[in-house]
């Protein structure tokens, strides 16, 4: 029994996998842009950053995702194929959005929290902005950005088990399918040690990051 | 002749005029100390000669050449901006130092990214790196920095990191170096090393400006002194006439509070 949940369960981690790594590919470059749109010099383009940041973040992700996968229907916009990878998109595409939204401020913060007088600095010693970007700036913005992003990194993590409302068979419905097919409570705990070991690596991984990174202050 | 001439130099922030007609020329050698109270437009006025402000109004010209004239269009003396700004170098109050590069690194950073650009860079690269670092080193040392090369910002006192900073203004060998408050954000007991290394560059003829509120090093290193107040000059002459015989009342009020301590 232990073997056949277990496949079960690898089998769901897949789709956690891939709702994570698509989200985290998609939020990043798009967390990004909205951070410079935050800072924009066109007002209409910071008050659009401010709204969509507001709804994100002071609406629940669950509800989100409903609105995503059945919103375009109720609209007459199919846009969604009713099988696995229909809902699997649904969710990436409701995910992307929701993180880059809080990934956006992150990087707001990481940007504006590099001192002014580090780009004067490269400035009167002749460095042209790129230099000045890649040379001075981008890196004391990394380290900023680091801890505040490997916390919402593992909070992805977590949040991957959501894709359920819309029946993505991601790892905690795979533990949850044996509650209502044969009683079994147990498959559901047991996911638990996958998420930990999910977790558990990217720990390591942004451990190793920030190490890197502490030579200089 | 003058090797700085800056003339009728005004400066606004919305509606605050900062700096209204500003004027001043500087001989080459020599040293000039500005001083005056806090919000006087100081400042504003060494970031200005090093475009980091753009003036509203007035000229900018070292060695003859006019960098900066208010009535040319922003495209127009923008031009090689970079190049203009190489005359002057400039020491920040707080140091601005790069945090993740080592002190030496620091100095020879933007010597390194000049070298880039030059034509002959690929071939000679070794030779051209090694002879920027060998610079970087004798400018260290010359801050008594020689065993200090390899440390990181973080891991210097103030005064050690203002030596940097000043190296690194150095390193790209400008005609004017400025100094903002070089002292005024380190601890009592540091900023004599950083004075010493200071009057040692006057002793050897460097052009300077010094922003400052230590009256008796700016008595005794500069040849020049310009007292401002409220974004005017209000009193200039030879440095010791200045501190010691001032002219204008403001100038009076300003030093007695000083030597009151
Ligand atoms: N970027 C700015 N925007 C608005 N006001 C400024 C700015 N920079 C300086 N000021 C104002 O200009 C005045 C002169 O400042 P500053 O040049 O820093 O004086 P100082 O260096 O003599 O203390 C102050 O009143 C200051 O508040
Ligand atoms: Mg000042």
């Amino acid at each position: 029994m232990i073997w056949t949940v277990t496949q079960a369960l690898l089998n769901g981690l897949i789709t956690t996998f891939e709702i994570f790594i698509f989200t985290l590919a998609l939020a990043l470059p798009f967390g990004l842009i909205l951070a410079f749109g935050a800072m924009s010099r066109v007002k209409i383009l910071r008050y659009f950053v401010q709204v969509l940041v507001w709804i994100i973040r002071g609406t629940p992700l669950m509800l989100q995702l409903i609105v995503m996968f059945y919103g375009p229907g109720m609209l007459g916009l199919n846009i969604w194929s009713g099988d696995e990878a229909g809902r699997i998109a649904a969710t990436v595409v409701a995910f992307s959005i929701n993180y880059a939204c809080y990934f956006s401020v992150i990087f707001k913060g990481g940007i504006e929290g590099v001192p002014a007088g580090q780009r004067e600095a490269g400035e009167v010693l002749g460095m042209t902005k790129s230099q000045i970007f890649f040379r001075v700036t981008l890196l004391q913005m990394v380290k900023r950005v680091v801890p505040p992003m490997s916390n919402e990194i593992i909070t992805l993590v977590k949040d991957t088990a959501l894709a359920r409302t819309i029946a993505a068979y991601e790892l905690t419905f795979a533990g949850y399918s044996f509650m209502k097919s044969a009683g079994l409570v147990w498959p559901l705990f047991y996911t638990g040690v996958f998420y930990l070991a999910f977790v558990g690596v990217l720990t390591l991984l942004f451990g190793y990051f920030e190490k890197k990174l502490s030579y200089f202050r | 002749m003058a090797i700085l001439e800056a003339n009728h130099i005004e400066k606004h922030f919305g509606s605050t005029k900062v700096l209204k007609d500003v004027s001043l020329s500087l001989e080459e050698g020599n040293a000039l100390a500005i001083i005056g109270s806090s919000g006087s437009g100081k400042t504003t006025l060494l970031r200005c000669l090093n475009f980091l402000e753009i003036p509203n109004a007035g000229t900018i010209s070292v060695k003859g050449e006019t960098l900066f004239d208010a009535s040319l269009s922003a495209k127009e003396w923008e031009k090689d901006i970079r190049k203009k700004r190489l005359h002057f170098g400039m020491v920040f109050q707080s140091f601005n130092l790069f945090p993740q590069y080592t002190a030496l690194e620091n100095v020879t950073l933007a010597e390194k990214l000049l070298a880039e650009e030059k034509p002959d860079f690929k071939k000679n690269k070794k030779e051209i790196f090694h002879a920027i670092e060998e610079h970087g080193k004798e400018l260290l040392r010359q801050m008594g920095l020689e065993s200090r090369m390899g440390h990181y910002p973080h891991q210097l006192s103030g005064g050690q990191q203002q030596r940097v900073a000043i190296a690194r203004a150095l390193a790209l060998q400008p005609d004017i170096l400025c100094f903002d408050e070089p002292t005024s954000a380190l601890d009592p007991e540091l900023t004599g090393e950083v004075l010493k290394v200071i009057r040692g560059l006057a002793d050897r003829k460097t052009t300077m400006i010094i922003v400052t509120h230590e009256m008796a090093f700016a008595r005794d290193v500069a040849d020049r002194i310009i007292f401002m107040d409220d974004g005017v000059i209000v009193e200039q002459g030879d440095a010791r006439q200045v501190i010691d015989n001032p002219v204008e009342e403001r100038t009076k009020q300003f030093l007695a509070r000083y030597t009151q301590g």
